[in-house]
């Protein structure tokens, strides 16, 4: 099984990401989350604009499965903290999101993620979190 | 099942109780995952989210996914600032920065306190935990600041 199955087949088992809707498209060893726009993941129905809450998951879920192809684990990290910055209105469209592993350290993880819609350089939003490596949490 | 269409006056109306209850239960993400408003005492609201397998973030545990705690703090810090407000206006997320302490239990109901501690001209603050039982024992603290007044139009409609 190629990383791209792998990948597929480790968001296919998370019950929440199935939820969200989110799949995960591989090249090389970048990863980019694709969140298709359905009208459940609306925050405010006026704007309309997306779900805060869900911009900070589709940022956690990405630097999560990046970590995870980074550390050549199977298991998912565990986040200890997430700092979500707001950059503009998630509108009714889909939105991708990637993240880059800043440093895997020998028990903890620090991650920037960054999402966007239209436009890659215009993000709407941007996160930066510490995650707990599992090999580490089960010593 | 989507939400219905927001009634007039959604998010704007006197009542504080009222406005409170209808952004909760016009907001489809907040329908979606099944987030109720159990409680306000402006300027602090209480919500929680019903433990459910189809929002579960570790098939290995059973532990509900980190993304659905942030949905909830978010969402009830959002409803924390409108119910401090004597005006109430839309608003919208700036930051929100969340620390897990622990795993919520599998299987529980997750509740969630806001407490919009500071409402300025522009800018609301405001303070949240999320746990299963008292805030004594922690699942995540969240810190986040919200614009007032978000949908001000930039453009007019025709």
């Amino acid at each position: 099984m190629n990383t791209q199955e792998r990948l597929t087949a480790a968001l296919a088992r998370v019950p929440y990401a199935q939820f969200l809707g989110v799949r995960a498209e591989l090249k090389g060893d970048e990863l980019t989350l694709v969140l298709p726009f359905k009208q459940d993941l609306i925050g405010n129905p006026m704007l309309p604009a997306l779900h805060g809450g869900v911009m900070g998951a589709l940022m956690e879920l990405t630097a999560l499965t990046q970590l995870a192809i980074a550390s050549k684990s199977d298991k998912f990290p565990k986040t200890i903290d997430i700092n979500v910055e707001y950059l503009r209105t998630g509108r009714a469209v889909d939105t991708y999101a990637r993240a880059r592993v800043v440093k895997i350290g020998r028990r903890i993880a620090n991650v920037q993620a960054e999402a966007w819609q239209a436009e890659r350089s215009n993000a709407i939003a941007a996160m930066h979190g510490h995650f707990m490596l599992p090999e580490a949490d089960s010593e | 099942m989507t939400a219905p269409p927001p009634p007039p006056g959604y998010q704007t109306g006197d009542n504080t109780l009222q406005r409170a209850l209808t952004m909760t239960k016009f907001t489809p993400q907040a329908h979606a995952l099944g987030i109720e408003l159990t409680r306000i005492e402006p300027p602090k609201v209480w919500g929680h989210v019903p433990y459910r397998a189809d929002l579960v973030g570790d098939p290995d545990t059973g532990v509900i996914a980190g993304g659905v705690i942030t949905t909830l703090l978010d969402q009830v810090c959002g409803v924390a600032c409108v119910s401090a407000m004597k005006a109430p206006t839309p608003v919208a997320t700036i930051d929100l920065r969340i620390d897990y302490m622990r795993p919520a239990q599998p299987g529980r109901d997750v509740i969630a306190e806001a407490h919009c501690y500071k409402l300025g001209k522009s800018v609301a603050f405001v303070r949240a935990v999320a746990y299963e039982d008292t805030p004594d024992n922690p699942i995540a603290h969240a810190a986040a600041a919200f614009m007032i007044n978000a949908a001000r139009p930039t453009k007019a409609k025709p």
